[in-house]
């Protein structure tokens, strides 16, 4: 039994730490009100008497002797419909409507509720009354966007049998069921639940990841892809185009539903993501992309608090759409931001440091955050597998990857996205090191591609790998005794591994056409490679001069093949193939 | 200990470093000011940095030399830091407290604000994409800058950053007439030369007509530098938001500011993250880079320029890092460049300007300029590689295309990155230059440049010239 709460008294004030006495009753991870503003902050430590509590807002002027007032709840998430096409600071206030009460800068003791009051939503039962329901089962639907139909779910932990439900135009607050357990207690529901962030929601049982999550970033969904339910990372020093690699994937991921965190980032690139997003329309259905987004903006200067649970309100929105049966992307920019917030805490908490000051818990946390992604079985009696994937960006410091936030992180992901800077300079984007770069996922993507989209992909991908390799093995000697030196079958290649890069690797993603290639489409661009290859390397063996292999007007075709739009692309292939062939057949007649 | 004024204490227990640990107090807000009075009524400032019952922890901002526990008294003022704010300010220089001190009359300020500022709420920003010109070819083609941007100066001792930050503050200009440009200049523990240099420059360009300065030189009391930053922010944020300015705030040096903030986390007994700063050098940072931007519905705008010398020339030093974690991109300047004498020494290849694709194109700069800045790009990158391999095999291992990269990258560090110090190019004078040069290079060879445009505008050079 809950004991009686008790209000407390601030003693200390050290930034966003607060230390208080007298809050007997209150737990650990409980919500509280500080001083006489009410700023939101977070019991996050106890000992005997003193409470410490982190406190989501800049703390300026509070003072000892100021109260501190205990909300019984922890720091939770609404979920319900309206969360689409919001935008969220790290606590889930709505930043849109933060701008429409208080103006432009985020004052404190601001407050919105995440979800609106007003607005009513057309609820449409799916069960009866008399039907016994438990945690997960639908209860019914509501159209939040024209993209997603919301699925209002029993919350978890509740079940028995329905007394009433109603159909109609509801706001989130009202009571549209009413569920009576086996003990007769009444449970009227809403289509607004809680959840507890810091808690995963429950599922019925976790599977192995099944299929690739395709983005159409060619390198990605070639090379190194992330399966559906995966945990990949991204870490780069700054300048190496994280951030790019990440909108790139919200803006083209095949998931239902994209959660993006902008976790202590730029001011201005959140801008640009709420700019950019309504703009942009999703490949397959035409509409806005905004209407399966959900985007959490922390800014690096807004309280670092709020940004250390920024990750976890957006994991939780992530968890409820998964539980409907929709996959689910979340991106996270940056972790190491989050880890940075951990750090603050934890010394202003004057615990015992780890690897560069980092707290001994940073590894478990991080693991636990990721451990949040998966394919999963959702509770409910109908049956709906769907799945939560995390990529997280990671800033390590100087580009050093041996820190201690990149390698906790690279114990628990299983793809890696290595972003190098020399790339970055010269401007081969995205700077995906493909000799570094891995993804533990081929075995489920490789059958899947081979499948679904080109019978060659695998073998595509392996040969492709291969020149890779090759060719930076052969660059080494390149260096030490010239490119003379090497076999014309080595010239090639090289040459082969040259196209490979430009022509493919190479994606930019300011341009429309060559922004998003869809998965057909990148398989026929390595295919033409290839082809030259092929073709070039047969006359090689019969004995025709490099030289007159080399260097035709054809080959500016191949480059600029992969700007060829996408409805043109079988026809091109084709056309293309033939045009190598007749201009190397041509070669050999001068040559 | 009297209590007719109800903050005020003799009772001084620790002096250290700049910290100052007052006891026997009550009710004391975080980050409130206090006041230090002397036996000989002379007043210093601090700020409290931490609170608990009985006891506040104050960072002194003069510095604690010359206090005795015993004879000084501590007023708390019951409020942070605030700075008073007039149009009047424009032309004027101020301290490191925003105190006057260039001999002038006093400013009636018209509003009073904390200096540490609120942060902006993202939704309300309006994302950067007017071109500033700067007359500087590596930076107007190459790392296009736009208003609202924050974009820093990465240099090492020695070499001529505040030459070229000048030579911004003089000649940045947008394609609009009609608008009301200011400087705010924020000078961190420079050596008089240095801050005696922008003066001047300054008073001799009229361009001090239009800034707002404020300076702590290396003698000041390095505890100030905390603040100017944010003194000088405030005030840019009141000129360019309430008064519809375009605002370019040049802070310099903020590697003198993050060391007087690992002063003080030292000073605290703080566990240090790298190089002994603070684990919150990046969120204070932040606080301070992310100032920078525009407003929805706002006319004016703030673009910063910070510069920051990196010890040793390392770009992994926690100073450039954190700073290029924040910003939008970094100029960074090459030693070499400067050693063989190229004025500006801009290191083009690690430069970057992250929103370079948001100010460039048709309507802002030209159509072509995209495609120009990546070929300009890649082809010094090739001939540059082309250089080192010829310093290792020799020019004859070399391809004739090869060749020609060697020949652009050599004219391109003569006539498109050098440029003196007064020289002001047009854009478009800019990007008919990197025309010329990439006439070197064979038609096939431009690939990152829409065919259109490569009609329109390649000529190739002429053999031998």
């Amino acid at each position: 039994m809950a004991a009686e709460r008790s209000n407390g008294t601030i003693v200390k004030v050290s930034g966003p730490l607060v230390v208080a006495r007298g809050l007997s009753g209150s737990r650990m991870f409980e919500m509280v009100k500080v001083g006489e503003l009410g700023l939101f902050g977070e019991i996050i430590e106890i000992r005997g008497d003193r409470y410490s509590v982190q406190v989501y807002e800049e703390t300026e002027d509070i003072a000892p002797g100021q109260p501190v007032i205990p909300t019984g709840a922890p720091l939770s998430a609404e979920l319900g419909p309206g969360l689409l096409k919001s935008i969220y600071d790290g606590v889930q206030r709505p930043l849109d409507k933060l701008m429409a009460g208080y103006g432009e800068f985020i004052v404190r003791g601001a407050a919105a509720p995440a979800l609106d009051r007003e607005k009513a939503w057309t609820f449409t039962p799916a069960v009866q009354e008399g039907e016994e329901v438990s945690g997960g089962d639908i209860l019914g639907t509501v159209p939040e966007t024209e993209l997603i139909v919301h699925k209002v779910m029993v919350p978890p932990g509740i079940s028995g049998r329905v007394e009433s439900i109603l159909a109609g135009n509801f706001t989130v607050e009202a009571t549209v069921a009413v569920v009576v357990d086996g003990e007769g207690r009444r449970h009227p529901l809403s289509l607004l639940q809680r959840w507890p962030v810091r808690i995963p929601r429950p599922i019925a049982s976790k599977l192995p990841p099944k299929r690739p999550l395709l983005t159409g970033q060619r390198i990605i969904d070639m090379l190194f892809p992330v399966a559906k339910g995966g945990t990949a990372c991204v870490p780069g020093p700054f300048g190496s185009g994280k951030t790019v690699v990440q909108h790139q994937l919200a803006k083209w991921a095949d998931a239902d539903i994209v959660i993006f965190i902008g976790c202590g980032e730029r001011g201005n690139e959140m801008t640009d993501v709420l700019l950019e997003f309504p703009e942009l329309t999703d490949p397959k259905t035409g509409r806005p992309i905004m209407e399966r987004t959900v985007l959490v903006a922390n800014t690096s200067n807004m309280p670092v608090a709020a940004r250390e649970a920024s990750v976890f309100t957006g994991i939780t929105m992530a968890e409820y759409y998964r539980d409907m049966g929709y996959s689910v992307a979340l991106m996270a920019d940056s972790t190491s931001r989050w880890a940075e917030a951990m750090r603050e805490m934890s010394g202003r908490l004057e615990e015992m440091p780890g690897d560069e000051g980092y707290p001994a818990y940073l590894a478990s946390r991080l693991a636990a955050f990721y451990e949040r992604a998966g394919l999963a079985i959702a509770l409910g009696r109908e049956r709906r597998e769907s799945s939560v994937t995390i990529i997280g960006a990671v800033s390590p410091a100087g580009g050093d990857l041996s820190e201690p936030v990149t390698q906790s992180t690279l114990r628990v992901t299983k793809v890696f996205w290595g972003l190098d800077d020399q790339l970055a300079f010269q401007r081969h984007f995205p700077a995906i090191n493909w000799l570094t770069s891995y993804s533990l996922y081929q075995d489920v993507s490789d059958p899947w591609y081979d499948e679904n989209i080109h019978p060659n992909w695998s073998r595509l991908r392996r040969q492709t790998m291969v020149i890779l390799k090759k060719e930076a093995d052969l660059q080494e000697l390149v260096r030490l005794v010239g490119m003379d030196s090497l076999s014309p079958r080595d010239r090639l290649l090289m040459e082969t591994a040259r196209m490979v890069r430009e022509d493919f690797l190479n994606q930019s993603a300011f341009d429309d056409i060559d922004t998003f290639t869809s998965l057909g489409k990148q398989a026929l661009i390595l295919d033409v490679i290839l082809h030259f290859n092929r073709e070039a390397e047969a006359r090689l063996e019969h004995g025709q001069a490099l030289s007159s292999l080399l260097d035709l007007p054809v080959m500016e075709e191949i480059a600029r093949f992969k700007l060829t739009p996408e409805g043109e692309i079988e026809e091109r292939a084709e056309a293309l193939k033939q045009g190598i062939t007749r201009a190397l057949n041509g070669a050999a007649a001068k040559g | 200990m009297s209590t007719a004024t109800a903050k005020e204490f003799r009772t001084i227990q620790n002096i250290v470093g700049p910290l100052v640990f007052v006891g026997g107090v009550k009710g004391i807000g975080y980050g409130e000011i206090a006041e230090i009075i002397m036996a000989d009524g002379g007043i210093r400032r601090g700020k409290v940095l931490e609170t608990q019952e009985d006891r506040a922890l104050i960072q002194v901002f003069e510095g604690t030399s010359n206090l005795d526990p015993e004879s000084v008294r501590v007023r708390f003022t019951a409020k942070g830091q605030e700075i008073g704010l007039s149009p009047d300010m424009v032309g004027r220089v101020f301290d490191g407290f925003g105190r006057l001190t260039d001999g002038g009359p006093a400013i009636i300020p018209e509003k009073y604000a904390n200096i540490n500022g609120v942060p902006m709420n993202p939704y309300a920003r309006d994302f950067p994409n007017e071109f500033i010109q700067t007359g500087i070819s590596t930076i107007d083609v190459l790392n296009p800058l736009v208003r609202g941007q924050k974009l820093p100066v990465f240099s090492g001792s020695g070499m001529p950053h505040n030459r070229m930050a000048a030579q911004i503050a003089r000649q940045a200009a947008t394609k609009k007439s009609g608008e009301k440009f200011g400087v705010v200049f924020a000078a961190m523990g420079i050596t008089f030369e240095e801050s005696n240099f922008f003066v001047e420059d300054f008073k001799r360009t009229g361009a001090l007509e239009r800034s707002v300065m404020f300076i702590n030189l290396a003698d000041d009391p390095a505890i100030e530098r905390i603040s100017i930053p944010r003194l000088a922010l405030t005030a840019a944020e009141y000129l360019a938001y309430e008064l519809g300015m375009h605002i370019l705030v040049i802070l310099t040096d903020m590697t003198n500011y993050c060391e007087a903030l690992r002063e003080i986390s030292a000073a605290r007994k703080e566990v240090p993250s790298r190089r002994g700063y603070p684990g919150y050098l990046y969120t204070d940072l932040s606080t301070i880079y992310e100032r920078a931007g525009r407003l929805k519905g706002k006319d004016g705008s703030i673009t910063q320029i910070p510069i920051l010398t990196m010890p040793e020339d390392d770009k992994t030093h926690p100073v450039p890092d954190l700073t290029g974690y924040i910003t939008e991109g970094q100029i960074i300047l090459g030693r070499s460049f400067h050693a063989e004498g190229i004025y500006p020494p801009v290191d083009v290849l690690p430069s970057l300007s992250r929103l370079k694709d948001k100010g460039i194109g048709k309507g802002k700069t030209r159509a072509d300029h995209a495609g120009v800045m990546n070929q300009l790009y890649s082809a010094y990158a090739k001939g540059k590689n082309c250089q080192e391999l010829a310093v290792v095999l020799g020019e004859s291992a070399l391809t004739p295309l090869d060749i020609r990269y060697m020949e652009f990258a050599r004219r391109f560090e003569a006539q498109f990155i050098t440029q003196a110090e007064d020289e002001n190019r047009e854009i478009e004078d800019n990007l008919d230059l990197g025309w010329r040069l990439l006439g070197i290079l064979p038609r096939t060879e431009l690939k990152r440049i829409r065919p259109e445009f490569v009609e329109a505008h390649y000529v190739p050079a002429e053999a031998g010239k």
